[in-house]
């Protein structure tokens, strides 16, 4: 399994035709403690870049943008007790929902690890 | 001026500290083509002995309820304030103090919020308040807009229950944001058949009880008929001593309670300022719009209260926002809590069951006059009667006589004319026998 | 500890002084005050009420059957309790409040006085208007200096506050565009708006369009231009601006506006800053609301209520909402229904409010504006300059001006530039100040600058009172460049309450008070 991200600071970790989904660890110490994340209704589908999600800190609420498009099957209930759990763990527990892809294509065009860290560095 | 502090000498010495030779050397940015040199038709300044002439004369051209028989509801109403709640309420803390954006000095205002929101909550047997909005009339329009965000659907169904204002509030701002309303005709009987209106693509079904027509209705019907297609119950009051001795909302099935505090703590003042009441479920409650305290404990873990939720408001989401509605009704709702808090569970039973024995009395009077018909078989404290004439020109004959009839819902509702022979009629705990007499007399004359 | 029940949590003894440790957590006159819910009983009250004559109940199948659990005080312990919570509150009364864009001054209680005479207090906006001709003359009145003051032709007073304003607004330009037969889909917003602003356009359907912000802050005429075409509806646009400056080519940005065919919203929320100095009217505003809360005083009362007219240009008057007055002959005449406005060129958009508006600010508004008048008025507006321009000088050589030392208007703009590298944010800052008795100035508010500190005095402080506020920055920022910040990391460390978890209270919200275990059945 590998591991992709976007320059809206998600990520997307391929496993067959799924795709499970989340913000990255950058993403979480910028937004500071989250504090309640709304996360869409299973067997919704995304277009790539449809927003699909809101993350909550305390001081701002910020959209999250489908990095890729495809069907929610699953998404991580977990997080709407304990939205913590991005902060403490953003691209592990804190995962946000698994899509079905439409496209697995995709996937290769996002950036990889090395892209993405290197992309941070120009910010 | 005697509430401006600095001396002209202090002026100066500050415009020397400045490094300007005049004050409009601070105004240099202003166009020179709109500057003004002064403004015309306006008089200079008065003392205080002065403007409190005016002003006492202009008060006197008005008719003080208090100074004749007075019988006027239709979302107002008349109530004692019992004097603490206002030395409470003129407190400088309270008074001259801001939205407590800065917590660890605002704790008086966090504190008695938190308090009034339990009291919402309880009172309307709901699971969550918010820290109030501007009136019943807008709170019950953002109970509309936030139906229909958690349903995602557009279409809101009005009883026609609903204050008339109250309705052209909802349907100016569902107009305005896209929205579409179906209104059902006005209801002075209690005859509708709201369960025919609803569907599957209604977000929310609006109901007054008691009714703008004094009606109390069930709303447990409405609400399982709502439920069964996915829409949400929104549930408005205009009257919360009512919840004195009625089943509240929430014990009815109600999603989303709005209504008008103004009866406890709030004078009459014209129509404003008043207090909106909202009130929600759990799980709605981060759809709920306006501003909202809650607990949490300081660095040394003592409890204490903030502004939360605030992720919603404009503030920070601007044109995302829930609402773009800022202010509460601060002041308001403090003087909500403080009479609800001298009233108790207690205090608040007997003044609801004062308010229903003087409207049963007067409703027994009126029945028996010739011409004039009362058209309820439930109520709380006002009722509607149907006159044989025009009920404006009676309501004014009858001010012309010293008494202060009630609502003639022309006024609300002059294209209708089911409803030009109907006057709203309330009592509260200050009507008196006499009072009751005078209307009595003067409406038998009247319809004679 | 005690826990979450009960009087709060004394402070633990490890990590505090001793001397604070006090048997009850009060320390002198700060008294720790438990909920009413705590303190309060269901059979409590303040209130002797008659017991009700008897009667046959008329509540059909609706009589309450489950108890209320409210708590009730008697008298004295309903005082004692509100007056030591009022007693945690900073209050305009106690020291300066130098909120910038929020307009905290003096509030006379001459006007508190007249808003209680029965001829205001105890009327009912239904009554037949023959019984309350001098409500009428009052609104009409009132409605007259504000048309007066802002150079505008109509004013719509419903509106309850002042977003609540901005959507009347709005919705008048809706309208007005669709007597025009035109439906406009843009409306042009500067970055450094209030929030307000770009929430009220999106809430009537219009894609808010962002202007950024010139070096100096101000409106770049240019980039309104090019953001002009035929979809575009409004512009929201506040003068003098949130960054304290007067936008010196308002003008010209208006009349690029008027040839789009499009409008211009003011947001009146620094309106007092120019006060029979300049009229919206002259600088081409179509609308603006008014704060009468800020502008002219009528109390802020911990979060409102405010009130918030609109003043209307020709173009826009004939679609301001119900109700308004129409003056025949000099004669106020309340129009409340559509049925009235038939046969004139009356529009009106609809209704925001049922009854009539904040009638309890007008009265005090125009209590004010006669005590003031036109020369007080306008010495109000120079004096609230006068002491922003005076807090610059006194300041500007020791905190950052993102805009550069230049006169402002009725409030100053620092950043946090000169906290650089210090480890103090403006949030210390701004706790430190609490600790010396002040609260705290706007901060990071505009958005467009990095930390900001908004300061606005307002006239209604003397020249001591300023003098002492500088003096006690200028210790604050010396302490900072000295790095002595352990009182600013750990502030506030002397007011009632230490800094709050905001996290906790949004991550897991408790909105209400739980009882332990329910309340008994009601008393009666």
């Amino acid at each position: 399994m590998s591991t992709r991200y976007t320059p809206d600071h998600e990520w997307v970790r391929l496993d067959g035709d799924t795709a499970l989904i989340g913000i990255s660890n950058y993403a979480q110490e910028q937004l500071g403690d989250i504090v309640f994340i709304e996360l869409p209704e299973t067997g919704k589908m995304l277009k790539k870049g449809d927003e699909f999600a809101v993350v909550e800190s305390v001081k701002a609420a910020s959209e999250v943008f489908a990095p890729i498009a495809g069907e929610v099957v699953e998404t991580n209930d977990a997080l709407t007790s304990d939205p913590e759990k991005v902060n403490a763990s953003a691209e592990g527990d804190g995962w946000f929902l698994k899509l079905k892809l439409s496209d697995p294509g995709e996937f290769e065009s996002l950036m990889d690890q090395e892209a993405y860290l290197a992309f941070l560095e120009t910010i | 001026m005697r509430y401006l502090p600095h001396s002209d000498e202090d002026r100066q010495a500050m415009l020397a500290r400045i490094g300007v030779e005049a004050i409009d050397d601070l105004f240099a940015e202003v166009p020179v083509a709109a500057r003004l040199d002064g403004l015309d038709n306006i008089p200079d300044g008065r003392s205080e002995l002065e403007v409190e002439r005016i002003m006492s004369a202009m008060a006197r051209r008005n008719v003080a309820a208090g100074s004749v028989p007075f019988f006027l509801g239709a979302g107002a109403y008349r109530h004692h304030i019992p004097a603490t709640v206002d030395h409470v309420i003129q407190r400088s803390e309270f008074l001259t103090s801001y939205t407590p954006y800065q917590p660890e000095v605002a704790q008086g205002t966090l504190q008695y919020l938190f308090e009034f929101q339990t009291q919402m909550a309880n009172l309307t047997a709901m699971d969550v308040a918010n820290a109030s909005m501007y009136d019943g009339s807008t709170a019950t329009a953002e109970a509309v807009l936030m139906a229909h965000r958690l349903t995602r659907r557009d279409r809101a169904v009005l009883s026609g229950s609903l204050h008339p204002q109250y309705r052209d509030v909802v349907e100016t701002i569902s107009k305005a944001s896209g929205k579409r309303t179906t209104t059902l005709p006005a209801d002075p009987t209690a005859q509708e058949d709201l369960l025919a209106a609803i569907d599957q693509d209604t977000s929310c079904v609006v109901v007054q009880s008691p009714s703008f027509y004094g009606h109390l209705i069930d709303l447990r019907p409405i609400a399982d008929k709502a439920h069964a297609v996915g829409a949400l119950l929104v549930s408005v009051f205009t009257e919360i001593v009512a919840l004195g001795l009625v089943e509240p909302p929430g014990a009815q099935g109600a999603d989303i309670v709005a209504g008008e505090g103004q009866s406890i703590g709030n004078p009459l003042g014209f129509g404003g300022p008043y207090v909106g009441l909202f009130a929600t479920r759990d799980r709605f409650v981060r759809q709920m719009p306006g501003r909202v305290a809650g607990e949490t404990v300081d660095v040394k873990g003592r409890r204490g209260f903030v502004l939360t939720l605030s992720t919603r408001e404009q503030h920070i989401r601007r044109d995302r926002a829930t609402s773009n509605i800022c202010t509460n009704a601060g002041l308001c709702a403090l003087a909500f809590t403080v009479h609800m808090t001298l009233l108790g569970e207690r205090g608040l039973t007997r003044l609801a069951r004062l308010n229903h024995a003087h409207a049963v009395e007067l409703s027994d009077a009126l029945a028996a006059v010739p011409g004039l018909t009362v058209l309820n078989d439930t109520f709380f404290n006002e009722f509607a009667i149907r006159v044989n004439g025009e009920a404006a020109e009676i309501v004014d004959l009858l001010a012309s006589r010293g008494v202060l009839a009630g609502v003639p819902v022309s006024r609300l509702e002059p294209d209708n004319p089911d409803v030009r022979d109907v006057i709203v009629v309330a009592a509260t705990e200050l009507t008196t026998g006499d009072d009751r007499r005078a209307l009595v007399s003067a409406l038998t004359e009247a319809l004679a | 500890m005690k826990g979450d029940l009960g009087r709060p949590t004394q402070a633990p003894a490890a990590g505090a002084a001793m001397a604070d440790k006090t048997f009850t957590g009060n320390r002198g006159l700060q008294i720790e005050e438990a909920l009413l819910f705590e303190i309060g009983r269901s059979d409590g009250s303040g209130v002797d009420l008659p017991e009700p004559p008897d009667i046959d109940q008329r509540l059909g199948g609706q009589a309450r059957t489950a108890a209320l659990n409210l708590a009730g005080l008697s008298e004295p312990e309903t005082m004692r309790h509100y007056v030591r919570l009022s007693q945690k509150n900073y209050a305009i009364d106690s020291g300066i409040f130098p909120l910038g864009s929020c307009t905290m001054k003096h509030n006379p209680r001459l006007n508190e006085k007249i808003v209680r005479m029965p001829g205001y207090a105890d009327i009912h906006p239904l009554q037949p208007t023959s019984t309350v001709e001098g409500a009428l003359a009052l609104i009409a009145e009132l409605a007259r200096w504000l048309t007066e003051m802002t150079g505008m032709a109509a004013v719509a007073m419903s509106p309850k506050a002042g977003a609540h304003g901005e959507l009347c607004g709005m919705l008048t330009i809706v309208e007005a565009l669709a007597a025009r037969g035109e439906s406009r889909t843009d409306v042009l917003v500067p970055e450094s708006a209030h929030g307000t602003n770009p929430a009220t356009a999106a809430t009537v359907g219009y894609r808010v369009v962002d202007i950024p912000a010139r070096d100096d802050g101000s409106v770049d005429p240019r980039a309104v231009a090019e953001r002009l075409h035929g979809n575009v509806a409004a512009i929201m646009l506040t003068n003098p601006n949130t960054a304290g400056y007067f936008e010196r080519d308002v003008i010209e940005i208006a009349e690029a506006v008027h040839a789009a065919g499009a409008y211009f919203y003011a947001d009146g929320a620094n309106f007092n800053a120019i006060v029979g100095k300049a009229r919206p009217g002259d600088l081409g505003v179509d609308a603006m609301h008014i704060n009468l809360h800020k502008t002219f005083s009528t109390p802020h009362g911990g979060g409102g209520p405010g009130a918030g007219p609109v003043v209307l240009s020709e173009a826009l008057a004939p679609f301001a909402p119900l109700p308004f007055i129409r003056l025949d002959d000099g004669k106020p005449h309340l129009v409340e229904t559509m049925a009235q406005t038939q046969g004139t060129s009356e529009r009106p958009f609809g209704r925001m409010t049922a009854f009539h508006g904040q009638m309890g600010m007008f009265v005090r508004a125009l209590s004010y504006m006669l005590s003031h008048g036109a020369d007080g008025m306008r010495q109000a507006s120079e004096d609230a300059v006068l002491n922003a321009n005076y807090i610059r000088a006194g300041l500007s050589d020791l905190m950052s001006l993102p805009y550069g030392d230049r006169p402002c208007m009725h409030e100053v703009l620092f950043d946090d530039g000169f906290l650089e590298d210090s480890g103090v944010s403006t949030l210390d800052f701004a706790k430190a100040m609490i600790d010396e008795g002040y609260h705290p100035m706007t901060m990071y508010f505009p958005l467009v600058v990095h930390g900001a500190m908004l300061i606005e005095p307002t006239e209604s402080e003397s020249k001591a009172s300023l003098d002492l506020f500088v003096a006690t920055l200028r210790d604050l920022v010396m302490r900072v460049q000295r790095k002595e910040t352990e009182g600013f990391t750990s502030g506030p460390r002397l007011a009632p309450r230490g800094r709050l978890d905001e996290t906790r209270a949004a991550r897991q919200p408790r909105l209400k008070w739980q009882p332990p275990e329910p309340f008994s059945d009601a008393a009666e």
